[in-house]
């Protein structure tokens, strides 16, 4: 009985039960990688600056809500921040999706002439980095007085073609062109059709997109740093390299991870509450093999 | 007659929809042509003059052709931020590769049948999403001098005395590859996983009656089926690490310290847009152009060409 086992495990590499155990352990340790750092900050949000300058504790404190008030009557203005964040990642991931479905469904549902040339164009720019224009990307919005200003944070977002892309690729299996010929013949014009036939369609991808399109906004620091001087219309980021760049051991240091916690946690919250749609949308905008 | 009349008729209506068509584009193209594509020739249009800021007084801009491009490619300083992007982008690159097959070879296997996957997918994937400056300023206050880090450390009797992290070569790059690997082996992990499931199962029990260990079948068929996608997941994963900014940027404070051995490409374009040395960040940009547009490309052959239908 036991040679066959032994037999067994040797002509089939290391038996089931090592393997799912060694998955599990690997898997354990990733996990405590990834939420460890979420955790430390949840502690050290909690406790007061004297606290922390005697070291770490494993449980959390009761000076929360006292760095909430010293961060919000503090010099950095975090409150405002957070406004502007939500206001510019808000209204870019709404004319993001709306936009990208609307020249996703361009090149899906109508065959002009150039059509694959310009589909083309839009898939061979989609991975050039905005980084490597940001250059004459400032010195023109400065030309066109839209320096300090959202709009340069906000517009662009409706060419964005990697969400198109996504956007395409779903209805190529969501959107039948059938459709489309049922409701012209009804007498819909282009534009109901739509308004009202393709994008109550496609929601389920508009959601996924509308997130991750919110959540890259919310967290860019690059552009907004460039654009944006007036410290009352700063993003989260920007107000976080501040923090970084302040004489730092002079601040209360439960208000600056409480910052920290601030700028993060909204992410995280929706993150959970939607994970499996995201999860699951991620790799429907990248390739198929 | 009546035919030839309704066809017609029929063909002008194709056309009047396809002028929609048209119209559905305008958007997306005026503004990708005023936010995107003049911003990229006013680039590399200053990059042909000498333009910038010394003290007070504004020097050019003057035509002085290739000179910039000369000057970057000489003065080491590109070939030294790209060497420490390149750098930090393998630190963080190679941990996440190896472990991104691991995980979705699991993930995917049915004889393994794991517990929780969906909980361990969430919980790998949610750094990615976390702001990358606020969790450089994370860990820049975890790993400071006086920093929990350090404390927990001496409290374990580790060390005597605090690690100075911030001011040694090694642990900068190491901190900086950490954090784009744990931001970043979620993602490739779900980006596998969905290649994976993409194998046809028969292969697999082909394997197995044959007598394959899991190890086998993982070199001998699931690598080689793999390889468009791993060769995706390679170029997409350099061309987001030659865009490292936020991480190296916040954990330095901009300075790119210890003596810029953690100065990344885009930090330096950064300085230089903020400094208004226009014709030497034109040159940078235009040379990073190139060359993510020829990662691009390669992206676009591999895997997105097929797609234009």
């Amino acid at each position: 009985m036991s040679e066959t086992t032994m037999n067994n495990t040797t002509r089939k590499g290391m038996n089931i039960h090592a393997r799912r155990t060694i998955a599990y352990i690997v898997l354990g340790i990733l996990s405590f990688l990834c939420l460890i750092w979420f955790y430390i900050l949840f502690i050290n949000a909690t406790r007061s600056n004297a606290g922390l300058k005697t070291g770490f504790t494993v449980v959390p404190g009761s000076f929360l809500v006292q760095n909430f008030t010293n961060m919000i009557k503090g010099t950095v203005p975090v409150l405002n921040g957070m406004l502007n964040s939500l206001i510019v990642a808000a209204s870019s991931a709404a004319l993001c999706v709306y936009f990208s479905c609307m020249t996703a469904f361009s090149i899906h549902a109508y065959k002009y002439k150039g059509r694959t040339a310009l589909f083309t164009f839009i898939l061979m720019v989609m991975m050039i980095p905005t980084q490597v224009t940001a250059l004459g990307f400032i010195s023109f919005m400065n030309k066109l007085k839209l320096m300090d200003t959202f709009v340069p944070l906000i517009l662009p977002a409706i060419a964005a073609p990697v969400v198109f892309f996504y956007m395409k690729q779903y209805m190529d299996s969501n959107l039948p062109l059938s459709l489309l010929e049922a409701a012209r013949i009804d007498g819909c014009s282009e534009p109901q059709i739509f308004n009202r036939i393709v994008l109550p369609l496609m929601k389920p991808a508009i959601a996924v997109e509308a997130i991750f399109s919110f959540v890259s906004s919310w967290n860019n620091y690059f552009t907004p740093a460039l654009i944006l001087s007036t410290d009352k219309k700063k993003t989260l980021p920007i107000l976080i390299a501040q923090l970084r760049s302040a004489d730092w051991l002079k601040f209360d240091m439960g208000v600056v991870y409480v910052t920290i916690a601030f700028s993060i946690f909204p992410v995280i919250v929706v993150y959970l509450i939607l994970s499996k749609s995201i999860v699951g949308g991620v790799t429907a905008g990248g390739v198929k093999e | 007659m009546s035919d030839k009349k309704y066809k017609h008729k029929q063909k002008s209506a194709v056309v009047s929809y396809n002028r929609w068509g048209y119209l559905f584009l305008v958007p997306f193209f005026a503004v990708y042509f005023v936010f995107q594509l003049i911003p990229l020739f006013t680039t590399i249009y200053n990059s042909f003059f000498e333009n910038y800021r010394s003290g007070l007084t504004q020097i050019g801009p003057n035509f002085v052709g290739l000179r910039n491009y000369t000057t970057i490619l000489t003065n080491g300083d590109l070939i030294n931020y790209s060497k420490n992007t390149l750098i930090m982008w393998i630190i963080g690159f190679i941990p996440q590769i190896i472990i991104s097959l691991l995980l979705a070879a699991w993930f995917t296997d049915p004889s393994l049948r794991l517990k929780g996957q969906r909980f361990f997918k969430t919980v790998i994937y949610l750094p990615n999403l976390i702001m990358a400056s606020a969790f450089s300023m994370l860990f820049f206050t975890l790993f400071s001098d006086n920093g929990p880090v350090n404390s927990i450390l001496i409290q374990l009797g580790f060390l005597s005395k605090p690690f100075t992290f911030m001011s040694n070569v090694t642990a900068v790059r190491c901190l900086v590859g950490f954090m784009n690997f744990v931001m970043w082996f979620g993602n490739t992990t779900i980006l596998l996983m969905a290649g994976m499931m993409g194998i046809d199962q028969s292969l697999y029990e082909a394997a197995e009656i044959d007598g394959a260990t899991a190890t086998e079948i993982f070199w001998k068929i699931t690598l080689p089926i793999l390889r468009p996608i791993l060769v995706y997941v390679l170029i997409t994963s350099l061309i987001g690490g030659l865009q490292m900014f936020d991480v190296p940027q916040i954990l330095t404070n901009g300075t790119g310290d210890p003596a810029r051995t953690s100065m990344t490409l885009i930090m330096y374009l950064n300085k230089h847009l903020f400094s208004k040395n226009f014709g030497m960040g034109g040159a940078l940009s235009v040379f990073l152009f190139i060359i993510t547009g020829i990662l691009s490309m390669i992206v676009f052959r591999i895997s997105y060409a097929g797609e234009i239908k």
